[in-house]
């Protein structure tokens, strides 16, 4: 019993080990946030004039909404004034504005983080947008990708280089008018992705983007767009960190999915900012709203998720199955520990007829954390023969944790079947005994038993992600798992 | 007593069967044999009007009667009765329960009034002995915690209570051993008649040493390649299939 | 919607009636229970209890009330023949929210106990009354508590002393009677002491063609050591809406079975909070849900395991059918200390035409590390091959459903352990499934 104990401990206090911080000259601006605010963001960034008009339409709802007190969170007043809506960290301070070299000092972050930036350096067979607070230092690969069709950029760099396809996917499926955090990103929205892929393209490499935020008093929101046409296929990877500040910082991105007729996405993440120290001081708070829009007859959509850091968790990748015999799957492992929060979870809303969805979420609670499943599955009138599986499962590793599963379902067709089932449960003593009685210590059953129960999830991942996860599920691998 | 003509059937678009024409008198007992995927399922389960099948062309006529107009039930009121290759397991509904509804519906069709239940017991227990079947597991629910072997005796069971005139064994010795086949087979003797027919589809001779057919069909790709006499089934054991196959 | 200020205005206009054909302890929670109740309004579909029904609509029609306690002309056991007939029960009579005492049964209860008027029992045993009324249903939160304690003139009280064993089951028949659309407020209190054992039958029917609107709040001790089986059968109309808050708290090694079945109704809005606060309790709650029409069910429930090494059992089915809208929410929450809970959820649903529809929303929320706890929900529709292998056994298309929907069904009714009862309720509910109960409808009585 002390030996498991002392193993919890060890997972508690586990060092966070991209907390560094990066010594470059970063043009931030005023904290604060006012129309003048978002003009000056869009002017910056050089927009077009819809842009603008976007941004101040959800400025001004957001400035019309009260943040909500959703999912089970205790979540900390944020002073929306008191957050810089802006921070570049690749303008010098002097800077001539022709300039096309990148400070040596943010390669070298991305390459402490484990992300070269240098395409004869990067992981074989992955191109990376990578984004420090609210701009995109560098993304990889673009021309070999560009031969094929491909569109992979920064958004800034979509507005200005294919302004039609982002004017008519933003906010599609997204409404600014979703939620407050949506509004909020809609208003100010910096950097972040942008992926076309043109019909009948299966996508040659992963693509990834890399989120960190460095800047002191910042927040970052960020914006993904990814539209996959008729037939074309992306598996698009998504990582974040973040140094160790005893603020909060706040983290408001949206991700955006389109997917066509016969067309594939799969997305996955692998979410380490920072979560707070062991006295629940700092982190980020990860307020993100993702969302799938199955249009295509036949399309395919997957979210995989490890959400391992932030103070508070609050996001619902979601799918919505318009396309007759379209598919969602949602795999998620949430790790919560000392004081951390996550409610995280997913929504499918089936309307084409014949659409399939399947939910496996496994939530590890440690420390003093909450870890709760919110999800829903909705059957629409139409959706005939709309098929569900869920299945959320939670461990408890500690006793002063929490494990809560709040699904919701609502069918309204005769022909819907819908099943959900969930456990929650600590670690069996029998599968600790029988570890032990061959010879394996507590706490690496723990860890053996801890990554059999994620590896449903794990599994799904790509490879390198897959390896990053299970390290970062805190528990040490021995033999070959994977 | 039953005609086929000209059967074309499909199965989510997919065509299965492409013509099949076979005749079964009264009394007389044929045996449709052929390889995995030929159709003989799909056969028995158009006979016996599974909605998950679809005739596309043909007719068959029972006892001067177009069966395809007709709902499942009915063609089963009119004493067709297939015993499944995989009987479902039905949780909550006891035997007892299940067997007086289909018996008292077919004695509805024929203008008879719903058997007495003293009456209808007596007639369980009297039948369950034809196959062996323990009088617990006619309290339980249909083929619920049923073995391979108890599933396929149940069916015998059901025929003897419902006692049609035509019956469909569909690869009842599959998953059988030989003590349970002598049951089954034997059970199935007990039961015939000069006024019975039945149609027994299988892979292997060794139910029909049993069951001593009339006639044998060849099922090969969604047709009757070769009718004859028990005789076709020994070659068939002996050769196997593959003979037909590359004749055709 | 503004339905509150009518009960607003009616308690201020007939406080001194109200308390006047009431008893004291009741009244003194009138008061709070007024101020509670303006505070808190109605709850919205916002309120996450009160998510899946409009409380505000059902509350908007103007009943009428029987606050000056007229006499009902009626005899319950003339227009009722008994429902279960072969079980041998004491049988009493509530006529809308009066115990009916002009007849009682003959059969004399054990010494002790108490089954009777709650105000009645108040000039008896004050002090008991006193002590647990009104302490599970707060009124401070729950506004159909507040209402119905601001309101409500009397119900039911049963008692068993200590140790005491009732054997014959005590079964009460809630008759809903009323030349004009009625509003009923019921209260019930149940007392088990310590090592007490007693079953209860309540049986809703509403013998006329009128609206009613009916609430009614239950609380229930169970005391160490005792086993209390309850069982609530509605069988009303269309026109009946019923809002049922069931309280229960059981202390050490105490045993319940909570049992809810709703045959045939309008709206239904049952809650039932079951609080373990005594180690190795073990509970049972247990709900099946037949609907159709455009009848409406919604079950809420509460599972609260306090303390450590109990267990808690919870089934609820439904079935659907024509326009009906459904739901079933089920939260079981594990508290810090709670170790050694089991605990399993499961909520299944039968949705049987394109317009019925199904919420169901089955919540675990643990805080202790050393649990097994489950839930499962479902909703589909009868399986395919089942219904074509009946059917190639010659059983009719609607009878081969029927019995599907039955065996569906009985896996609620297995758990009844009043046999007499379950072979009723099997009939009852085979009945039900072949339309011929929710014939009744607008009748005097289904017979």
């Amino acid at each position: 019993m002390e030996e498991k104990n002392s193993f919890v401990r060890e997972v508690a206090e586990k060092k966070y080990e991209y907390g560094f911080t990066t010594d470059v000259q970063t043009e931030i601006i005023e904290k604060g946030l006012s129309e003048d605010v978002v003009r000056l963001i869009s002017q910056k960034k050089g927009e077009p004039d819809w842009l603008l008009e976007f941004r101040l339409k959800a400025f001004h709802y957001w400035e019309s909404q009260e943040q909500p007190e959703w999912g089970h969170l205790q979540m900390p007043d944020i002073d929306y004034q008191a957050i810089s809506y802006y921070a570049d960290p690749t303008k010098k301070a002097a800077d001539d504005g022709k300039s096309k070299e990148i400070d040596p000092e943010l390669m070298k972050t991305f390459d402490k983080l484990g992300i070269p930036l240098e395409e004869r350096l990067a992981l074989s067979g992955t191109a990376v947008d990578a984004v420090m607070d609210s701009v995109s230092v560098k993304t990889t690969f673009r021309e070999k990708l560009k031969e094929k069709g491909i569109i992979f950029c920064s958004i800034s760099e979509a507005v200005k280089e294919h302004p039609e396809l982002v004017r008519q996917y933003l906010g599609s499926v997204v409404p600014y008018r979703d939620n407050y955090f949506a509004a909020l990103n809609s208003a100010v929205f910096s950097d972040g992705s942008f992926v076309y892929i043109p019909k009948g393209v299966r996508c040659p490499m992963e693509l990834s983007t890399y989120f960190r935020i460095n800047a002191r008093g910042t927040g970052q929101f960020e914006r993904t767009l990814i539209v996959c046409d008729d037939d074309a296929y992306v598996s698009y990877l998504e990582g974040c960190t973040a140094p160790m500040r005893d603020e909060n910082q706040l983290h408001a991105a949206i991700v955006e999915i389109v997917v066509m007729e016969n067309a594939e996405v799969k997305y996955s993440t692998v979410q380490n900012w920072y979560p707070g120290d062991k006295d629940g001081k700092g982190g980020v708070l990860n307020l993100v709203t993702k969302r799938g829009h199955l249009r295509g007859a036949n399309s395919r959509l997957s979210w995989t998720q490890v959400e391992t850091g932030s103070a508070i968790t609050w996001k619902y990748p979601s799918c919505i199955l318009s396309g007759d015999g379209s598919q969602a799957e949602f795999y998620s492992v949430a790790v919560t520990n000392n004081y951390q929060q996550a409610d995280t979870g997913t929504k499918m809303i089936h309307i084409g007829k014949n659409t399939k969805s399947t939910i496996i979420s496994k939530g590890i609670s440690a420390g003093k954390s909450q870890n709760s499943y919110r999800g829903l599955v909705k059957v629409s009138a139409k959706a005939d023969g709309a098929r569900n599986y869920s299945s959320c499962d939670s461990l408890l590793l500690g006793s002063e944790c929490g494990a809560h599963t709040f699904p919701y379902m609502d069918v309204h067709n005769d022909t819907a079947v819908v099943e959900h089932e969930a456990t929650t449960s600590k670690i069996s003593e029998e599968q600790l005994m029988y570890c032990n009685q061959r010879g394996i210590p507590t706490e690496e059953a723990v860890s053996l038993i801890v990554n059999g129960y994620a590896k449903e999830v794990i599994n799904k991942l790509p490879m390198e992600f897959a390896v990053e996860a299970q390290k970062l599920l805190g528990v040490s691998l021995e033999g070959t798992v994977g | 007593m039953l005609e086929i003509k000209n059967l074309h059937a499909s199965i989510n678009g997919k065509e299965i069967l492409k013509g099949i024409n076979l005749v079964i008198n009264d009394g007389e007992v044929h045996a449709v044999m052929g390889t995995n995927g030929a159709g003989k399922s799909t056969l028995s389960n158009v006979i016996v009007g599974n909605p998950a099948y679809e005739v596309t062309e043909g007719e068959i006529i029972f006892n001067g009667k177009n069966l395809l107009e007709m709902k499942p039930e009915e063609r089963a009121q009119e004493g067709i009765f297939l015993s499944f290759q995989q009987p479902v397991e039905i949780p909550g509904v006891s035997m007892t329960n299940f067997m007086r509804a289909a018996l008292n519906a077919k004695r509805k069709h024929q203008g008879l009034e719903p058997l007495p239940a003293g009456d209808f017991l007596k007639l369980m227990r009297e039948k369950r002995k034809i196959v062996e079947l323990d009088s617990k597991l006619a309290n339980r629910s249909v083929n619920e915690g049923f073995s391979g072997g108890e599933k396929k005796r149940n069916e015998i069971f059901q025929m003897a209570m419902l006692e049609p005139t035509f019956s469909i064994l569909d690869e009842t010795d599959s998953g059988l051993d030989v003590d349970a086949l002598r049951i089954v087979a034997e059970g199935f003797n007990k039961l015939r008649t000069p006024q019975t027919s039945a149609m027994v589809i299988t892979h292997y001779q060794r139910l029909l040493d049993y069951l001593k057919p009339d006639i044998v069909h060849v099922l090969i790709d969604g047709r009757i390649i070769k009718t004859g006499g028990p005789e076709l089934a020994m070659e068939i054991e002996e050769k196997g299939f593959e003979q037909f196959i590359v004749t055709r | 919607m503004d339905s509150e200020k009518q009960y607003i205005e009616l308690y201020e206009q007939t406080r001194e009636m109200l308390c006047q054909h009431s008893a004291e302890p009741l009244n003194i929670l009138r008061g709070q229970a007024f101020e509670d109740f303006r505070r808190l309004g109605f709850p919205t579909q916002k309120v996450e209890r009160y998510k899946y029904t409009d409380v505000s609509e059902a509350f908007a029609p103007n009943y009428g009330l029987n606050l000056s306690r007229l006499d009902i002309p009626v005899n319950p056991y003339e227009v009722f023949k008994c429902d279960v007939p072969n079980l041998s029960t004491s049988l009493y009579f509530m006529v809308n929210d009066q115990f009916y005492d002009k007849i009682l049964p003959t059969a004399a209860l054990p010494d002790g106990v108490f089954v009777g008027s709650l105000c009645e029992a108040a000039k008896k045993h004050p002090e008991l009354i006193n002590k647990y009324y009104g302490t599970l249903a707060r009124t401070h939160k729950d506004a159909i508590n507040a209402l119905n304690t601001m309101l409500c003139q009397d119900g039911l009280f049963v008692y068993v002393p200590k140790g005491v064993v009732v054997e014959r089951p005590v079964q009460v028949v809630n008759v809903l009677r009323s030349d004009v659309d009625l509003m009923v407020n019921r209260r019930v209190l149940v007392i088990l002491e310590d090592g007490a054992i007693i079953k209860l039958l309540f049986c809703d029917h509403a013998i006329d063609d009128r609206d009613f609107l009916t609430t009614q709040v239950a609380e229930v001790y169970v005391g160490e050591n005792a086993h209390l089986e309850m069982y609530d059968l509605e069988e009303t109309h269309v026109k009946n809406h019923r809002f049922s808050n069931l309280y229960c708290d059981q202390q050490r090694y105490s045993t319940a079975v909570l049992d809810s079945i709703t045959l045939h109704n309008g709206l239904t809005r049952n809650r039932a909070d079951v609080t373990l606060s005594g180690e190795y309790a073990e509970t049972t709650l247990n709900g099946l849900v037949i609907a159709d029409k455009q009848q409406r069910v919604d079950n809420n429930t509460l599972i609260d395991h306090r303390v450590p090494h109990c267990q808690s059992n919870e089934l609820y089915k439904y079935v659907l059918d024509d326009q009906t809208v459904c739901a079933f929410a089920g939260r079981v929450l594990v508290r810090k200390d709670a170790q050694q809970t089991i605990s399993q959820e499961t909520n299944a649903n039968l949705v049987g035409s394109k317009e019925a529809r199904i919420y169901t929303q089955p919540m675990l929320e643990i805080y202790a590390d050393d649990v097994k706890c489950s839930h499962g929900s479902t909703v589909g529709q009868l399986g395919d091959q089942a219904m074509f292998y009946m059917r190639q056994r010659g059983i009719p298309y609607d009878e081969a459903r029927m019995l599907l929907k039955f065996a569906f069904a009985a896996d609620v009714l297995q758990t009844i352990q009043l046999d007499a009862l379950r072979d009723r309720l099997h009939y009852l509910v085979d009945k039900r499934f072949r339309g011929e109960l929710s014939k009744c409808e607008g009748c005097k009585m289904c017979k």
